[in-house]
């Protein structure tokens, strides 16, 4: 993925309805009406929303009928993520074994 | 056990971890600079590390590698700036499989109530220098497998 397209992800991910937009997306296609309900904003703002998250590819948007339904894209997110999680689980785990380490030698009294 | 944070915001090349530990900082510093110590906890489980070369002091080297089954090796080295205490760490760091792509590494052992708490700040020249980072982290078998999606959207909601 793009370094331009990572960082429109994660500028789409640092607001928290779009987050919870993409969370009620999770669990299948929406309506603008739908994806407005929980939220105390009116639906053109949810549509200002749902434009960010299609311009980094989170979601996609197709007409049918009479509505616009939003779809959750994972593709970029994984990206995003894995991208994310490499790092961290490097010095998660390097720091979860120097913790131990440290535990170890702060109880032998060892001092190398 | 307490958590790792870890803060990448977009468009700035930058990663800052932080992690608390129990022990002092003069401790969590001596695991940072004394080959036999850092030889144990640096780097996953799965790979084995040596440390080639550690001189704590200003203008000093340091080297160390990361080694899996297969015989592959991942190297990584560079130069302290200053001289290392257990105030801090600065140091540049280079990774043998995208040379010329140097980063600063600052790491503060600030006292806690109960130990210390560690900052690990690393700054890239840029973004894409950054994301080349964990590019080589994930070839070199750091990466773990994708998560699903309920997961991810947790955790970039945890790290905003």
């Amino acid at each position: 993925m793009p370094t331009d397209q990572l960082s429109m992800v994660f500028s789409a991910l640092a607001d928290p309805t779009r987050r919870a937009i993409l969370t009620r997306l999770a669990q299948g296609e929406a309506t603008v009406a739908e994806l407005a309900e929980p939220f105390d904003v009116s639906q053109p703002a949810i549509s200002r929303h749902l434009k960010v998250l299609e311009q980094a590819r989170l979601i996609s948007r197709q007409r049918r009928a009479t509505s616009r339904l939003s779809r959750l894209e994972a593709t970029p997110l994984r990206n995003a993520t894995a991208w994310l999680a490499n790092y961290q689980q490097y010095w998660e785990t390097s720091y979860d074994q120097l913790d131990a380490l440290l535990d170890t030698l702060t109880t032998d009294g060892d001092n190398p | 056990m307490s958590q790792t944070t870890f803060v990448a915001e977009p468009g700035v090349p930058q990663f800052i971890v932080t992690r608390r530990f129990s022990a002092a900082p003069d401790l969590v510093f001596r695991a940072h600079i004394e080959p036999r110590l850092l030889e144990r906890w640096l780097g996953p489980k799965t790979l084995s590390m040596t440390v080639d070369v550690l001189e704590p002091h200003h203008g000093g080297r340091w080297r160390y590698r990361h080694r899996d089954g297969h015989g592959n090796e991942y190297v990584f080295h560079g130069l302290y700036h200053g001289t290392p205490s257990a105030a801090g760490i600065v140091q540049t760091y280079e990774f043998d499989r995208q040379p010329g792509v140097i980063y600063l590494n600052t790491i503060h052992f600030d006292p806690a109530e109960t130990g210390t708490v560690l900052r690990q700040n690393t700054v890239f020249q840029t973004v894409a220098d950054r994301d080349g980072y964990i590019d080589g982290g994930a070839e070199s078998g750091y990466g773990q497998s994708m998560e699903r999606l309920e997961n991810l959207l947790t955790t970039m909601m945890e790290q905003s």
